[in-house]
């Protein structure tokens, strides 16, 4: 493409070359994050079009650090730009309005999951449908050690303090990286399609136990779900950081104790997101690393070249698994209320989306990947929905159509899962290797033919696809 | 002996494929294994790796028995082997591929992994470097990061030997490895198996069809047929023995005619 310059291509190659000179990048970086957090600063709540002006600047917030990432300039502004955002400017955002605090904590989550099951998927090719029931075992540790329900726990009086939180986020890892592994020791077996059904099974057993082992003992009071869940307690000191930091933006909190709570998690989930990344990172590029590859690409070789395969699986099982049990302590800590339903197949599904959608394989590409898809599940067409309402109520006209006679049904909020499957084929028509393709899976893809029954991975688009 | 395999027995269902094998394979020597195409030979290599379970017999290797060894066992035993089909990690790149084939000499330690300390590095420092010696041995360091699957089909042939030696083997088991080679390539690749024993002393058994690079390169020849030994013995013996030119070439072109009982050696 290079190679032929039309006249068309000339000023745009010109453009180009112009933004891609550091002082140039650095300046149009900085001017975008001036304008992103100028107009969520200057949104109001009760303008007609808040919506829309919301569902735009918040995810071109969210999506600024990536855009940092692969601007060119030096790695230490990036750094610099990148920490400011996450460390400061998300919770100045968050204090201002706590409903983009949500979102944020939302995002770590789904960023932390995406991570975890990257490693199993991406790095071992190992298709995982029951990936949710780890974040399962996590949220019912947590839920079911401080939950108020009548369970067992409860009426033996075994509840936990709500300070023991930090030590359960290490007993969820450890819980759930078990769990890993007790699923992983009978599917070694197996790969592809029936690892897959397996895995699915699985995950759909951890969700009938926890819903029905409220008979005959209750240990997670059944369907109804575990509630009055313990948050972590809020040292004083974070209180009065939270409000005197609102002083000075301005604001005065009505009631500072959520908000400084929402910013507690927030910083939690960064931190753990963050310990998923260096921890996925070491793993990746370590002999483990490679050894995973190489099973994903041709088991036979990898076990005939020396690759302990057994032993390989199963630390890529736990690995995955353990990050979703200390995500799913947080989880429950945040919701203080957890019910089976939070744990479905389609959960599972929503993250593996986030993983392919992202660029599976990739770091970057899964955060990436996890961000865009809760977004659009948490915020975009929820937005949607809303504006269409605003605009109902003030019976507004646009080229002679009455807003008012749009019927309910057909809400966008309704659409989420058409909207998400319509996402999904789209992309594994014209960009099957995600948004941030990782190279390796990029050659992988480009040859099929040549690894067709190894490829445990290029099945998982027709089950997603069918879900919705 | 460093190979002794006794009385190996292969059966799928009601074929058998490799059947009452015994065969011997001394250190330090080359040795081939022939036979016609279905004759089991490379059923018997999946045997001697592990990938199959024999379903009787011995297998011996440097004084203990790997029988029921899974084959990532058999390699840390000492026993590499390279694929009939090749069979690269094709989207690696070269230098990666012959790293995984340092996996069983490696002490994988999750924490090192984690934590990246000095052990870590250490390790990583050193199989990066042996990496490069046996490229630079198979002739292939000038394309230490190419994907392997880009490389030309000989380079992969010869990267596939190099990932074999990575696990510092005792024995090395070629399935025709030169197969789709032209005439150049052949010699090459004759002179890189002298090479592997001679600079390595790594003993070398290779399954082959091409009869100039048998006869040319083994100090030993098995030749298998229907799953069983037929003949055994130096190249001079094999050439001239009359059922191995039957098994190759039919009873009439043979113009020999023998029991069909006969299941002895011959050799």
């Amino acid at each position: 493409m290079a190679t032929v310059t039309s006249a068309a291509q000339q000023p745009i190659r010109a453009l180009r070359n112009w933004a891609a000179r550091p002082a140039v990048a650095t300046a149009l970086i900085l001017l975008y994050l001036a304008v992103v957090l100028l107009v969520l600063r200057g949104l109001d709540r009760r303008h007609l079009w808040f919506p829309t002006f919301s569902t735009l600047a918040f995810p071109a917030f969210v999506l600024s650090p990536f855009i940092v990432m692969s601007a060119p300039i030096s790695r230490r502004l990036k750094t610099i730009l990148i920490g400011g955002l996450i460390l400061i400017a998300m919770p100045l955002v968050g204090i201002y309005d706590t409903s983009y605090l949500e979102l944020a904590i939302q995002i770590c989550i789904f960023t932390g999951l995406a991570l975890g099951l990257n490693i199993v998927v991406g790095f071992a090719g190992l298709l995982d449908l029951g990936y949710i029931a780890f974040f399962a075992v996590g949220a019912y540790l947590w839920a079911m050690f401080t939950s108020q329900a009548p369970t067992v726990i409860n009426i033996s009086g075994l509840l936990v303090p709500a300070w023991t939180f930090p030590i359960f986020l290490i007993i969820g890892v450890g819980i759930a990286a078990v769990t890993g592994i007790l699923l992983g020791l009978p599917v070694l077996r197996l790969r592809g399609d029936y690892l897959a059904i397996v895995t699915l099974g699985f995950g759909e057993m951890i969700r009938v136990l926890a819903r029905n082992l409220d008979q005959p003992i209750n240990f997670t009071n059944g369907a109804q779900g575990l509630h009055n869940v313990s948050p972590p307690p809020i040292p004083e000191i974070w209180t009065s950081f939270t409000s005197s930091t609102a002083n000075l933006m301005g604001i005065s909190l009505a009631n500072v104790t959520p908000v400084a709570q929402q910013l507690l998690f927030y910083f939690v989930g960064v931190l753990i997101v963050a310990i998923v990344v260096v921890v996925a990172r070491r793993l990746d590029d370590s002999p483990i690393g490679r050894a995973w590859t190489a099973i994903r690409e041709d088991e036979v070789a990898a076990i005939a070249m020396g690759v302990p395969l057994v032993k390989m699986k199963l630390l890529a099982f736990a690995a995955g698994a353990s990050f979703a049990g200390a995500i799913g302590v947080l989880y429950a800590a945040k919701q203080t209320f957890v019910s089976p339903e939070s744990f479905s197949l389609i959960q599972s599904i929503s993250i593996l989306a986030m993983v392919i959608v992202g660029g599976l394989g990739g770091i970057r590409g899964v955060m990436l990947g996890a961000a865009v898809v809760t977004l659009l599940n948490l915020q975009v067409l929820k937005n949607m929905s809303l504006q269409l309402n605003a605009l109902r109520q003030m019976d507004f006209v646009i080229f002679g159509f009455h807003v008012q006679n749009w019927p309910t049904q057909l809400e966008p909020a309704k659409y989420e899962r058409l909207v998400f499957g319509l996402l999904l084929i789209i992309m594994m028509i014209f960009r099957p290797t995600g948004i941030l393709p990782e190279p390796r899976r990029r050659i992988e893809l480009q040859h099929d033919d040549v690894v067709t029954d190894e490829d445990d991975v290029s099945p998982a688009p027709g089950p997603m696809v069918g879900a919705n | 002996m460093l190979l002794e395999v006794t009385n190996l027995t292969k059966s799928f269902g009601g074929i058998t494929a490799v059947r009452d094998v015994t065969l011997g394979i001394p250190e330090g020597s080359i040795s081939a294994i022939i036979g016609p195409n279905g004759a089991g030979k490379t059923t018997l290599f999946n045997l001697l790796t592990g990938i199959y379970k024999p379903t009787s017999g011995q297998i011996m290797f440097n004084g203990r028995s790997i029988v029921g060894l899974s084959p990532d066992k058999v390699n840390a035993a000492g026993i590499a082997r390279t694929f009939q089909n090749i069979r690269l990690f094709p989207a690696m790149t070269a230098i990666e591929n012959i790293m995984v084939g340092m996996h069983s000499r490696l002490k994988i330690s999750v924490i090192d992994t984690l934590l990246r300390n000095s052990a870590f590095h250490q390790q990583e420092k050193a199989v990066s470097d042996k990496a490069r010696d046996l490229l630079s041995f198979v002739g292939l360091l000038h394309k230490a990061n190419e994907v392997s699957r880009n490389l030309p089909y000989g380079d992969q042939r010869r990267l596939e030997i190099a990932r074999a030696l990575a696990s510092d083997p005792k024995l090395i088991l070629l399935d025709e490895p030169t197969a789709g080679m032209n005439p150049q390539e052949t010699v090459a690749a004759t002179q890189l198996f002298r090479r592997v024993r001679d600079e390595l002393g790594i003993t070398v058994v290779l399954i082959e069809h091409d009869m100039t690079v048998v006869m040319g390169i083994s100090e030993h020849i098995t030749v298998l047929d229907y799953g069983q030994k037929i003949a055994e013995g130096p190249p001079e013996a094999i050439r001239n023995n009359a059922r191995v030119v039957e098994a190759y070439l039919g009873r009439r072109a043979a113009g020999t005619h023998q029991e069909e009982s006969d299941h002895g050696d011959a050799a």
